[in-house]
């Protein structure tokens, strides 16, 4: 990264930072005993663990300039698939299990990748929103449109993932979550693929121009398919910790998981226009989405007032994009003649 | 008073880095058809911008009528009395050919459309045209190009249009539709329309207007009754200037053929492109935009689809599914369009430099970013890539500086056969001359170097030999010591004329 844009982009990144500590100074101020408390802090990082691996499979579709729709439905999927093995066929093997979970949303993924290129749709929103309402019809029929409990069913090794935590912080058993654990070894990863790999760099030249990439040799249709099949990966694995985070697999679980994912990684730097983002930023946005929801439901905040928080904090931040991407344009425009 | 329907007089229109118009003046008496010609950038496009209102000029003046005016927007120069079919048709097909006609003005019965005089009125318009055929309330993207076309005339026709510019109106038309273009032409010029007729083509010229003007640089040039005039009149005017030494041209050591193409076709596109190239050379491909050259270039790049032909790698018959194969068979391809085809301008110089071979800098998955390192502070150096630093994002570089890091990109994949696709279009002098010193080099290196140029100077200056083309067609190969290597010879066949 050049230094203008290197200094821009910290400025940015800053922003957000920012703006999380100030939300976490309110929330410190108005409910300080609840907020501040450890197990409290433990649970934030609990809860934002599956919006965080979701934003990431999110975040390369963004960075192609697509968008995957279908990504509540797909983790859910996963999460009543492994459901359905367990009641109906008694398989408890955690392997086979989180397996079969994360097969089935990756094969999602590979059909909305494919879907994208070999019909040359214009755009993914059509067929990610197709998925996701075929996906989800899936998950209520094989589950019979009802819940499924996973406590005592044989497979605690498998709730593992979204349930425990590690150490014992407050002498109460407040300890780090496990599944927070997952998401910074997983965005390690994804930093490293992102910014080291040459697949990682021409999904950011595929997002800044398909065009020019497919005429440097670039195979922009497989890069896509791959990016689409990542992101149902993602959707699995967040899927698996679904199992042992809701301890049940419930179709309708996943409604706000689609928009949540967005909304964390345009906050996080990402653009609809395709070509930018990071996997640190994604992480941000989701934790200043998670705190948010944290405090309101400490505030004792009712679910309507939930939702018209966080519409407005998604509002805002695609205005910021907007408004970022023109003073780029400016800047470029100047820089151009 | 001025005797002319519309004129423009002194005219100078600047752009960032470049005078579009100089001083230009031109004025079209009622009812005349006036041809407009010139190479392209001569200033064509711009001049009827500034008719049309799209672009304001810097100096000055507009009379229409004898009357001053200043066109703020498209809109006054359509109120003032001038429309304009373009190249490109602006036709809503989804929509009727009335709603067409009467698009943005539509005629009321208090809040309600009067279709009944809409119709009416577009169907009497069409018939002045000779076109009582066009049935009024049909979608207008099931009429033909040419009934189309009518369709934009007669919307002309129904604002009391004074005059009528027409751009290349005659480009995507058949045979029979020119035909009964020109019918239409002559129809408005008895009605007192003026025409502003500009196209590429001399024949027409010669075969409709009355006078006609030729533009070069920005500058107006000859303005003439037509029967005063000859082809080669037109084409001096349009060529006439003089070379100098901004052509550092250096020759090569002439060697085989590398890349030989046979009967190229695509429907519509090509017809029967042959030509061969040699290593150590460069052939330049002379010729008017849309002559066919990038499509066929892009052709032998594999990045579009061919109907029929052959193309031939040092002698190996090929067929490249796609632009990756074709780059694995070391040839490289510089875009015309840099912004949209060349570079990602979203990111960094030292990742456009190595775009084209991010295999050869990898180590399995990972990039190794010391030798992209190595290799990105060397092209900067050999091919003075003006730039701050190798994180710069090369949106924020100059057009001449974006241009070496896309030759660079190519120069990285070690290819054989480098295709230039206008490779000096939109540059500075400075980086003009750096360009074709890069390109001298590859020859010298033996490679085998294709340049297609809009510019006859530089196809003279630089080519070993020269490949016209015309309407999908090769019209004429030229080796630099025949004695038709001229710019006369080259724009006559670039105009359809035949070289004896």
């Amino acid at each position: 990264m050049k230094k203008k844009s290197k200094a821009k982009e910290l400025v940015q990144k800053l922003t957000v930072l920012i703006a999380l500590v100030i939300l976490f100074a309110i929330f410190a101020i108005i409910v300080p005993d609840k907020f501040l408390r450890i197990s409290n802090q433990m649970n934030i990082l609990k809860q934002v663990s599956i919006n965080c691996l979701i934003a990431s499979g999110m975040l390369v579709c963004l960075i192609t300039a697509g968008i995957d729709l279908s990504v509540g439905s797909n983790s859910v999927l996963a999460a009543c698939l492994i459901g359905v093995l367990v009641q109906k066929f008694g398989i408890t093997n955690p392997v086979v299990l989180a397996l079969a979970g994360i097969g089935i949303s990756t094969l999602a993924g590979f059909i909305n990748g494919t879907l994208l290129t070999r019909l040359d749709l214009p755009h993914p929103f059509v067929s990610t929103l197709g998925m996701k309402n075929v996906l989800l019809g899936i998950a209520l029929v094989i589950t019979g449109s009802k819940t499924i409990g996973f406590t005592n069913k044989g497979v605690d090794s498998l709730m593992w993932f979204g349930k425990y935590t590690i150490g014992n912080f407050d002498g109460r058993g407040a300890g780090f979550p496990v599944s927070f654990l997952l998401v910074l070894i997983v965005f390690a990863l994804f930093h490293i693929f992102l910014t080291r790999t040459a697949l990682g760099r021409q999904i950011y030249c595929v997002g800044g121009n398909p065009e020019a990439s497919r005429l440097s040799g670039i195979p922009s249709k497989r890069v896509l398919t791959f990016v689409y099949s990542l992101s149902g990966f993602m959707c699995g694995l967040a899927g698996v910790l679904l199992v042992g985070r809701l301890a049940s697999a419930n179709a309708n679980a996943g409604i706000s998981y689609d928009t949540d994912a967005i909304a964390a990684c345009i906050i996080g730097g990402a653009s609809f226009t395709g070509g930018k983002g990071t996997i640190w930023g994604t992480m941000i946005g989701a934790l200043l989405m998670g705190v948010i929801r944290n405090g309101l439901n400490l505030m004792s905040a009712s679910n309507d007032i939930q939702y018209i928080i966080i519409g407005l904090v998604i509002i805002l931040a695609v205005a910021i994009d907007v408004l970022r991407n023109k003073m780029e344009a400016q800047a470029r425009k100047s820089a151009a003649v | 008073m001025s005797e002319y329907v519309v004129e423009l007089r002194n005219i100078t229109k600047r752009f960032p880095g470049v005078v579009a118009l100089k001083n230009m003046s031109i004025g079209i008496l009622p009812g005349e058809i006036h041809g407009l010609i010139g190479e392209n950038g001569a200033g064509k496009s711009t001049l009827i911008k500034v008719l049309t209102g799209v672009h304001k000029p810097e100096e000055g003046d507009i009379f229409v009528e004898g009357k001053k005016v200043a066109f703020h927007n498209p809109v006054q120069s359509r109120e003032a009395g001038i429309a304009c079919v373009y190249q490109e048709l602006n036709i809503v097909k989804q929509l009727s050919v009335t709603d067409n006609i009467f698009m943005g003005r539509t005629i009321g019965k208090g809040v309600l459309l009067d279709y009944d005089r809409m119709h009416r009125q577009a169907a009497e318009a069409l018939e002045s045209l000779g076109h009582p055929e066009i049935d009024v309330r049909m979608e207008a993207g099931k009429l033909g190009v040419g009934q189309q076309q009518m369709v934009e005339i007669a919307k002309a026709i129904s604002i009391d249009a004074k005059l009528i510019i027409m751009d290349e109106p005659t480009s995507s038309l058949g045979k029979d539709e020119i035909e009964q273009l020109m019918e239409a032409i002559k129809r408005l010029k008895s009605k007192g329309v003026a025409i502003l007729f500009v196209s590429h083509k001399l024949d027409e010229i010669f075969e409709i207007c009355d006078r006609c003007t030729v533009m070069r640089d920005g500058e107006h040039i000859l303005t003439k009754d037509t029967s005063e005039l000859t082809e080669d009149d037109l084409i001096n005017a349009m060529v006439g200037r003089t070379l100098d030494n901004l052509y550092p041209k250096e020759f090569g050591a002439k060697g085989d053929v590398w890349l030989e193409v046979r009967s190229l076709n695509i429907a519509g596109v090509l017809r029967d492109v042959s030509f061969k190239a040699h290593a150590g050379q460069i052939t330049g491909f002379a010729g008017l935009v849309g002559a066919g050259r990038t499509e066929t270039m892009r052709a032998i790049f594999g990045a579009d689809r061919l109907d029929g032909g052959e193309i031939y790698i040092k002698g190996e018959k090929v067929d490249f599914k796609s632009p990756k194969h074709a780059i694995k068979n070391r040839i490289a391809f510089l875009t015309e369009d840099r912004k949209g085809q060349g570079l990602i301008l979203s990111e960094d110089v030292r990742t456009n430099l190595v775009l084209a071979s991010m295999k050869e800098f990898s180590r399995g998955p990972f990039l190794n970013k010391m030798r992209i390192e190595e290799t990105g502070r060397d092209n900067v150096t050999s091919l003075r890539i003006k730039t701050p630093s190798l994180s710069e994002v090369t949106a924020q570089l100059s057009g001449g500086n974006q241009q070496k890091v896309v030759i660079g990109k190519w120069v990285n994949t070690d290819a054989d056969i480098f295709i230039f696709d206008e490779p000096t279009r939109g540059i500075d002098v400075g980086a003009k001359i750096e360009v074709y010193r890069i390109m001298n080099e590859l020859v010298g290196a033996g490679k085998c170097v294709i340049m297609v140029s809009s510019e006859l100077p530089e196809i003279l200056a630089m080519s070993d030999r020269v490949v016209v083309m015309r309407g999908g067609k090769v019209m004429a190969t030229i080796d630099r010591d025949s004695e038709h290597f001229n710019s006369e010879s080259i724009m006559k066949a670039a105009w359809g004329g035949r070289l004896e």
